[in-house]
């Protein structure tokens, strides 16, 4: 078992981990090591071959592997320590003292004694099994990121007579991908009475090949005992239930699933992190530093995300915060704790903790879709701040920018709500 | 043709004993299976729980056995490297009707002196099961009771008889049986089989095969009992199994860390006409799920990681097993209505259905002096401290190769269950072997890896390659590009 002493370890080599690395090396940190299981560096993007990303961050529309490559040529630049094929296994965390346990092939088991981590492992998909379908148990039941994986990567074909379940985004990219590869993709069905994509993907995924959305419906059963033969779909109502007498039997060979996408914690939950149950991601400060000082968090592992473009920006802060970090150790002051209001499904940060840096970012999401909702920021009973937005959809997180005046008062108070008030 | 002593037929966890005892004798023995694998009938689908005798009737011979299988089954478990976890079991009461019942229970179990059995007051069940349901009263509190993984009871049982000289053939059902002289012929989907005695292990279908020759003494009725599996941090919320008081066709739904350190829920009980028919229903999953939640109130249903159901074969004139020569034939010998808990006394099962055979015309039970424990253990990396991870690495640098993200499965143990004397052929073999892909992504991440490895240690391309065999295939082409 080796041991080696570093400054910064940063696990996941997704476009946060790229970034993150990246923001502290710019600010001057020595000794970084960028851990990515997979055999190449990029994350989830290597996948993404449509396009559709960078628009905010390079103001120009970059494939998925485009907006990758980028990262990974200018961490090629530097002497950021990469080490691909390689699995964290454990973060264990003791006062100052962090150590991160990593396996590979060639080096075996080492352990990094490091002085700041950086979490940026992304998320996984929701399974079948997660969102409990009854039924039987056959082959052909795929979440849509698996089969994009085997499409775009390894050039298979998962079936030929294909259902959708869920109209998250990778669902919708799908239904366009496998009917370019000659599947019949026989529609989306969608349980909530809106889709979970972003706009743009519905029209250019569905509208524009004629594949019918469905909306409140679900499957209620599987069928088929080696290899899925049918479904029964049905229609829901306002809770959720399934309403008898609006069953209806659909032959398929092959189930996608996109009903969302889960933060992969189980090394946060391992270090003891406090975790945040709305986001499935850790608590942070505005810093995007974890309950435990000195460790980070970034990207999808933190909250899903829908555009790169904020993962990248999320993860430069944690870069940047991480060298600070390392430079001083600072311990973590006082905090203002930020709580969701009315129709807040969650904010990011969760909380506010000096020193305090200005301006803030926020990330959030609305519970249900809005037209037009008016953002406040409240303290106690004073709102402090407010804007307005349009067109709000659970889908599409809302980013602002905030500065304030008034940290002493804030303090005192301990406490921001956000909340959003529908304006007719 | 070719010709055994013995042929038997379904390789579940009763069909598996029964050759790994066959095994130890000197004799030319043969195992046919329908499925792909073994353990691909009810033995995978189960509770995984050593029962102890908590309920048990011992003028009947499911009770028999059931007693006799607690002197033999942990020493054999342990021969073969099983894990075999003895927890202990609580069977709860929730309410005062429970209590009378369970009193009654305990007046049963104390007249037939059963060891390790004792009663516990409603604090000394809070004391050791803190989470559970504050409504529980009282409990039974048997401490012999233990979890077992079922399918590797089986893999272990058939793998250690192939080292002692069993054949195992797979992909092969059985589709016609006659008497010839002194000999009884079997026909496979791919064979012709001779033997002189043939015993029937096959489960669900053991009635289907009685009418082979024309035998319709008994009848299987097909009673479902549905599941929820919870993620591995769920495992630990309890300490024991925990048991509602038993029905009359049921020991009720259960609670339970399994051996792998997940959290199981279930099983109802559910008479249905169809074998095959193992399906989850939504409604027999709410019964599971309120059940459940009657043992513990709390259960993070966000945490579930999959749903599966078993069914049980049961004989229901007597709820009992049957086991015995047929009346229409006799060199066929009937192991059937094999319920529960037929994966604790398969051992005992063994041991009776060998004596019977021992009975038998032309057969003698000479010991075979080579016969031995020679099934090597399962290396679990996720299971070993980092100081031996480290150490297995620097023997062999596929322990360095994680595969599996999820259950930290590395490329030397799927290799390990790709070339063991009964090797994995598809993802569900795999799985069930080494638990890839059985964790919280269900195999989304590391199936593709997997399929790439079998398709080398078996010479197959990867469109061959199945979840389950017969149909099961996961993918049916390949992209235009390529
Ligand atoms: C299918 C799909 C389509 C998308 N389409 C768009 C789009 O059109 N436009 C857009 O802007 N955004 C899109 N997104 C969103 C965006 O790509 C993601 O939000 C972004 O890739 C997340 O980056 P990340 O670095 O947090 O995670 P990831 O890219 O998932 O990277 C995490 C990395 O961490 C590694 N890792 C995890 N655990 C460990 C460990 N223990 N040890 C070592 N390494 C580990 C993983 O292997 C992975 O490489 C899409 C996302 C998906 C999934
Ligand atoms: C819901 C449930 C919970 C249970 N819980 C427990 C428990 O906790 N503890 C316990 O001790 N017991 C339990 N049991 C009982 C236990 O699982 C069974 O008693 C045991 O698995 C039966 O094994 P078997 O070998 O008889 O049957 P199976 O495992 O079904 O094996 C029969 C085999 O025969 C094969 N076969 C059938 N027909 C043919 C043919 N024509 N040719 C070739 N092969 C054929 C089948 O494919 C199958 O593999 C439970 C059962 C159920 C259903």
């Amino acid at each position: 078992m080796q041991k080696r002493k570093v400054d910064l370890v940063v696990i996941g080599g997704g476009p946060a981990g790229l970034a993150a690395a990246l923001a502290a090396d710019e600010e001057k940190v020595q000794n970084i090591v960028l851990i990515e299981r997979d055999i190449e560096l990029g994350g989830i993007l290597h996948q993404c071959i449509h396009n559709g990303f960078g628009l905010h961050y390079f103001g120009e529309e970059l494939t998925g592997p485009e907006y990758a490559q980028r990262f990974i040529d200018w961490v090629a630049e530097t002497k950021i320590e990469i080490k691909t094929n390689t699995m964290v296994l454990e973060i264990a965390a003791k006062g100052q003292e962090k150590w991160v346990y990593a396996v590979n092939r060639t080096d075996g088991m080492v352990i990094y004694q490091t002085k700041a981590v950086v979490l940026a492992m992304g998320c996984r998909e929701r399974t079948r099994e997660a969102i409990r379908i009854p039924g039987s148990r056959p082959a052909g039941i795929f979440t849509a990121g698996t089969v994009q994986r085997y499409i775009n990567i390894e050039g298979y074909l998962p079936g030929k007579k294909v259902l959708i379940l869920g109209s998250g985004d990778i669902g919708l990219i799908m239904a366009r991908r496998m009917t370019l590869e000659g599947s019949q993709v026989l529609g989306v069905l969608e349980i909530m009475p809106y889709s979970n994509g972003l706009t743009r993907n519905i029209v250019q995924c569905l509208e524009d090949y004629q594949i019918p959305l469905l909306l409140s419906h679900t499957v209620v059963q599987i069928h088929g005992f080696e290899r899925i033969e049918g479904v029964t779909i049905a229609r829901v109502d306002a809770n959720l239930v399934p309403i008898p007498g609006t069953e209806r039997y659909q032959a398929v060979d092959t189930l996608l699933l996109s009903v969302g996408l889960i933060p992969e914690n189980e090394l946060t939950r391992m270090a003891e992190i406090g975790l945040d149950k709305v986001t499935g991601g850790a608590l942070v400060n505005q810093n995007r530093e974890t309950s435990i000082p000195g460790i980070f968090a970034c990207g999808n592992v933190l909250q899903v995300h829908d555009l790169v473009d904020y993962v990248t920006e999320e993860a430069n802060l944690a870069g940047r915060a991480a060298a600070r970090y390392i430079d001083s150790q600072r311990v973590q002051g006082e905090q203002i704790e930020i709580s969701p209001g009315n129709n807040v499904r969650y904010v990011i940060p969760q909380k506010i903790q000096e020193p305090i840096t200005d301006p803030i970012d926020f990330y959030f999401r609305v519970t249900e879709p809005m037209s037009v909702g008016e953002i406040q920021f409240w303290v106690g009973k004073e709102e402090i701040y407010r804007t307005k937005k349009k067109f709000l959809k659970p889908a599409e997180m809302i980013r602002i920018t905030v500065s304030f005046t008034n940290w002493e008062k804030m303090i005192q108070v301990g406490k921001l709500s956000v909340v959003i008030k529908e304006v007719s | 043709m070719e010709d055994y002593d013995v042929i038997i037929i379904g390789g579940g966890v009763v069909g598996a004993a029964i050759a790994h005892k066959l095994a130890e004798y000197e004799l030319n023995v043969v195992l046919l299976e329908k499925e792909s694998d073994l353990a691909s009938g009810t033995s995978k689908a189960n509770s995984g729980i050593f029962h102890a005798p908590y309920n048990v009737n011992p003028e009947t011979l499911k009770g028999k056995l059931h007693l006799r299988a607690m002197e033999i089954g942990p020493k054999l478990m342990n021969n073969l490297h099983v894990p075999f976890k003895q927890i202990g079991a609580l069977v709860v009461a929730y309410s005062s009707t429970e209590v009378a019942k369970l009193e009654n229970l305990y007046v049963q179990i104390q007249k037939l002196n059963l060891p390790a059995i004792s009663w516990l007051n409603q604090e000394q069940v809070m004391d050791l099961e803190p989470e559970i349901n504050n409504k529980a009263c009282a409990a039974l509190w048997a401490k012999q009771a233990g979890i077992i993984s079922p399918y590797e009871f089986t893999f272990a049982l058939g793998e250690n008889a192939i080292l002692n000289g069993v054949r195992i053939y797979l992909d092969s059902e059985v589709i016609g049986l006659r008497e010839q002289e002194s000999r009884m012929e079997v026909l496979t989907t791919e064979r012709i089989f001779q033997g002189k005695v043939v015993v029937n292990a096959a489960g669900l279908h053991s009635d289907k095969v009685g009418t082979l020759v024309g035998d319709y003494e008994f009848t299987i009725t097909p009673r479902r009992g549905e599941y929820y599996l919870f993620d591995r941090n769920c495992g630990n919320i309890i300490n024991h199994i925990l048991f509602s008081v038993p029905t009359e066709v049921s020991k009720g739904i259960l609670v339970t860390p399994t051996v792998d350190g997940n959290l199981l829920v279930g099983p109802n009980a559910e008479e249905i006409t169809s074998r095959e028919d193992r399906q989850t229903t939504r409604k027999g999953l709410e019964e599971v799920m309120l059940g459940g939640e009657r043992i513990i109130s709390n259960l993070q249903k966000g945490e579930v990681i999959n749903l599966f159901a078993g069914l049980r074969s049961v004989i229901k004139e007597t709820e009992d097993f049957f086991i015995r020569t047929s009346a229409n034939c006799k060199r066929l010998i009937h192991v059937a209505g094999i319920q529960s808990p037929g994966l604790t006394a398969a051992p005992a099962i063994g041991e009776y259905v060998v004596q019977l055979i021992g009975e038998m015309d032309g057969i003698i039970l000479r010991p075979k002096k080579s016969f031995g424990y020679y099934r090597k253990p399962v290396i679990r990396f996720s299971d070993l401290s980092r100081e031996e991870q480290a150490r297995l690495i620097d023997q062999d640098a596929r322990y360095g190769q994680i595969i599996c993200r999820c259950e930290q499965v590395t490329e030397a143990e799927v290799v390990d269950a790709l070339t063991r004397p009964l090797p994995a052929r598809t993802l569900g073999g795999i799985k069930r072997r080494v638990r890839a892909g059985m964790g919280r992504c269900q195999g989304g991440f590391c199936g593709s890896k997997i399929m790439d490895l079998i398709a080398k240690y078996s010479n197959l391309s990867k469109l061959e390659i199945t979840k389950e065999g017969g149909n099961s295939y996961i993918l049916s082409g390949v992209t235009k590009g390529q």
